[in-house]
């Protein structure tokens, strides 16, 4: 059979859920017992909240799934959300803008066209906002998070790749560029695009020179920004900035939180504007995050600080090693020798007192065979119940639902 | 030489309109004459009268790049605007360009009246302002505002006369024309040039991989190489009127859009005895801003396709198209503010569910029966895609691919479509088609659409109901 399945989709089987599920509850877990709240924003938005100057860029936007509703006439599209930072924002400024901190997180999906089909065009992210505070310590903050969270999950040698949105603006400034030559050389650059930046010939040597330190030199410590800060040719626009990625860097170094200093690690959005930060596990990019403290003014709030990132789940699946056999394998198939109407009530109140006392259990009335630990076979005859331990290969009969219980619980 | 035996079958699809006459030069210059290839044939399957392998269709320029890219046809010609309106949108059509073919030059700009103050580009991408733009063109509009970082932006896609939208009713229009001058004759200004065009020959990737058409290829190649190329002095005659007008802001105004095309005879011999006097609405010299005898209504002639859209967004208040029109849009906007306030009686149609004469299908059920066994999904060709999907999903059929056509429909049957959703006068084309009726889902006249919020508002009230009344009159009157 052809599989009528959308191209681009994924159906995520049990085992996939599971993993899922275990990766979300991890995560939950750690962002509740750091303070922060759980929201959901809709699937659809408004495609205007994405189009604004220094959200998405234009290639972005090209892949976005947008369309007319059912009271479109206007011409006013909607799109499946193709982000999960930019809704948060919208969300933070219709609800809660009176909040000086907002810490909220979620669990999204995100969609975005990709050619091939053969990537998820929808792919789900675990994402964390810190609305509302402009401090070093806040990025630190989400960066260990992060790092929790990760580490929970068992994901050895994660990579932290750092950047700084804020110095590459600075820098581009610098080649003195028209302004819409600006942006196009930007969204360039975010597109993955570094090339284009070294292709640039300024005018100013010095400042060719600055930007090829930058993009070639890869930094281990907050020393290595200090000593680009010591350069005579730093022009005084860009201090600012490296001033702010430096702080963060040290306040990294003395919690001993190991990373790399790589400028060329920011992509895709617009919207930062500081720290940018990529997880990276197994040569794989796992999540990413950063400041963005233009974005809500921009699209309609007041001015406010913020900095977030998000977990990708669909590359974090495949690295999560398989559970330990789930815990579902000690539960139990009821079943009855004879379907008479009598034995499948019986049956139906076995399950259920079973499940009262913590098993999960199974009901089966035709006769298949099952990997579950125990079998508990309804008769039509005395003895009523028969309890089979599949693991080791043992029967014993029980005379009442209670008995049967205590022998499922002797065997354990 | 290749003798016969060792070529390929080959499909060239061919455009009407604008770049027929040109064309038809360029194929007979280089011995790839057909005959019938001419303005305004009835034929649209075209045999080559020297290459009995290759044979032709005729298509509107529009569908050309589609109708490669998914593989019916091997070849064709069109301009390379619609190939990019295409791109645009689908950037991985299995599509070559394999040839300029230089003639039909021109350029898609992104025009402004000059009678609005929109002065620079710069000004688009700020405030909170959401830009209405009129186009042929949706794809690339889209791709256009995206790139100029508009921030707020409403694509009105039209069928035709984008350029008459400016200034009362439509901020920016994304529109070919020759030059420069073409798009201040018509009194807007250039803001960008979006790309400049040119006739070009395409090729299916996939035939272009996999059959011989070399020889084809061979001629148009000659035929670049000639010294004198007549086809490239072939001026198309582009009957775009260009007219001065002084635009009309006045909120009180009724704004009221008539029909160009088959139903602009029968529309102004209607007004005529409504006793209503246009002047400028006539066959023989059309004004898209004809003057009315009652100063308090301004009137534009726009395609009927596009009225409900228009008039639901308030860009008109009155409008006269079919009611085939009106349907399509309320089968795509059920909530749409549009309603029909008098049937005009005239411009009677049926649209109908046509299939070749050679299917033995006699109604929808025997076709899906048909369907079922073939396993690939029904092709349907329609110009109103909006009710030719609710008849697909209101019978249940599971599997069907709509292909959206703008006119000469009949011309998919049954190569390159199975059914087709047309409106017919007689059925008499049909039947010289060899098509028939397999089923009727309604019956169309011209009626008079508003908008249900306008025909409310204050200001305009007691105009719009005393127009509305004599329409009515009228219509009582035949």
């Amino acid at each position: 059979m052809t599989s009528q399945k959308c191209k681009g989709a994924r159906d995520l089987l049990p085992k996939d859920t599971e993993a899922f599920r275990y990766i979300e509850d991890v995560f939950r877990r750690s962002c509740l017992s750091w303070g922060y709240q759980e929201v959901r924003t809709p699937t659809l938005e408004y495609m205007y909240l994405f189009t604004a100057a220094g959200t998405l860029t234009p290639n972005m936007l090209s892949k976005v799934y947008s369309f007319l509703d059912w009271d479109g006439w206007s011409g006013e599209r909607v799109v499946l959300r193709p982000d999960g930072t930019i809704p948060i924002a919208r969300l933070y400024i219709e609800n809660l803008s009176q909040q000086e901190i907002a810490r909220l997180f979620y669990v999204t999906n995100v969609f975005a066209f990709e050619e091939t089909g053969k990537e998820n065009r929808e792919r789900w992210q675990c994402g964390v906002e810190l609305i509302g505070s402009d401090k070093p310590a806040s990025d630190a903050e989400l960066i260990l998070l992060a790092i929790e969270i990760l580490r929970s999950l068992n994901i050895s040698d994660v990579q932290i790749q750092l950047s700084h949105a804020g110095v590459l603006k600075a820098l581009l400034k610098e080649l003195k560029l028209k302004p819409d030559e600006e942006i196009r050389l930007l969204d360039q650059v975010f597109d993955g695009n570094w090339q284009v930046l070294t292709e640039t010939k300024p005018s100013n040597s010095d400042i060719g020179r600055l930007i090829s330190l930058f993009l070639n030199l890869r930094g281990k410590t907050s020393g290595f920004l200090e000593n680009l800060k010591a350069l005579p040719q730093i022009p005084v626009t860009l201090k600012p900035a490296l001033d702010n990625f430096s702080e963060i860097a040290s306040l990294l170094d003395a919690l001993s939180c190991n990373y790399q200093i790589d400028i060329t690690s920011t992509r895709g959005f617009e919207y930062y504007t500081g720290l940018c930060f990529q997880f990276s596990a197994k040569g794989e990019k796992i999540g990413s995050g950063g400041r963005y403290d233009n974005l809500i003014p921009l699209i309609g709030g007041k001015s406010t600080p913020a900095c977030g990132f998000a977990l990708y789940v669909d590359p974090i699946i495949n690295l999560i090693q398989p559970q330990a056999k789930r815990k579902a394998g000690q539960g139990i198939l009821v079943k009855c020798d004879k379907t008479t109407p009598d034995s499948i009530k019986t049956s139906f109140q076995l399950a259920q007192s079973l499940r009262q006392a913590g098993y999960a259990t199974e009901l089966d009335f035709s006769g298949r065979q099952s990997d579950w630990r125990w079998i508990i076979t309804v008769q039509e005859k005395p003895p009523p119940f028969l309890v089979i331990d599949q693991a080791q290969n043992q029967k014993k009969e029980a005379s009442s639902i209670a008995d049967a219980i205590k022998t499922v619980g002797g065997f354990a | 030489m290749l003798t016969e035996g060792q070529l390929d079958y080959v499909r060239i699809a061919l455009p009407k309109g604008r770049l027929l006459p040109a064309t038809a030069c360029l194929l007979k210059e280089t011995e790839l004459e057909f005959k019938d290839y001419t303005q305004g044939t009835r034929a649209y399957r075209l045999k080559s009268t020297k290459l009995p392998y290759l044979s032709a269709k005729i298509f509107q320029e529009k569908d050309i790049p589609i109708q490669v890219a998914v593989g019916n046809y091997d070849l064709g010609i069109c301009s390379l605007d619609w190939i990019e309106e295409l791109l645009a949108k689908y950037p991985a059509s299995a599509l070559i360009k394999v040839a300029d073919l230089e003639y039909s030059k021109g350029n898609l700009y992104l025009a402004a009246s000059r009678y609005r103050n929109i002065s620079s580009l710069q000004e688009l991408s700020t405030g909170q302002y959401s830009w209405r733009i009129v186009t042929e063109y949706p794809n690339l509009a889209e791709i256009a505002a995206l790139n100029l970082r508009l921030r707020r932006f409403r694509i009105f896609p039209v069928w035709g006369a984008a350029e008459v939208y400016p200034p009362e009713n439509a901020d920016l229009a994304l529109l070919w024309a020759r030059d420069d001058s073409e798009i201040r004759a018509q009194s807007l200004f250039s803001l960008k040039t979006l790309l400049s065009s040119t006739a070009f020959l395409i090729a299916n990737q996939e035939s272009w991989q996999a059959k011989n058409f070399s020889q084809v290829i061979a001629y148009f190649s000659q035929g670049l190489e000639m010294k004198a190329k007549p086809w490239l002095k072939i001026k198309p005659d582009v009957a775009k009127s260009s007219n001065s007008f002084r635009p009309d802001f006045n909120e009180e105004k009724v704004w009221l859009a008539l029909p160009d095309g088959h139903q602009q005879p029968p529309t102004s011999e209607f007004l005529n005895k409504a006793g209503l006097k246009l002047q400028g609405y006539s066959e023989n010299k059309l004004n898209r801003r004809p003057r009315f005898n009652l100063d308090w209504v301004n009137v534009k002639v726009i395609r009927p396709q596009d009225m409900p859209l228009q008039v639901a967004n308030g860009n008109f208040d009155l409008a006269i198209t079919g009611k085939d029109w009106l349907l399509d849009h309320l089968c795509r906007f059920p909530s749409s503010p549009v309603v029909e306030l008098v049937d005009l009686g005239f411009g009677q149609v049926k649209v109908v569910a046509v299939v070749s004469q050679d299917l033995p299908v006699a109604n929808i059920d025997q076709l899906k029966q048909v369907q079922d066994v073939n396993l690939s999904p029904l092709r349907v060709a329609s110009e109103y895609v909006n009710i030719a999907d609710k008849y697909l999903h209101d019978n249940h059929v599971s599997q069907y691919k709509l292909i959206p056509t703008w006119g000469a429909s009949e011309a998919f049957l049954p190569e390159d479509a199975d059914l087709l959703i047309e409106n017919t006068q007689t059925g008499k084309t049909l039947a010289k088609h060899n098509l028939k009726i397999m089923d009727t889902l309604f019956q169309s006249t011209a009626c008079l659409i508003g908008n249900r919020n306008s025909v409310e508002s204050l200001p305009k009230k007691e105009k719009i109901a005393s127009l509305v009344e004599s329409f009515r009159q009228a219509a009582e009157a035949n």
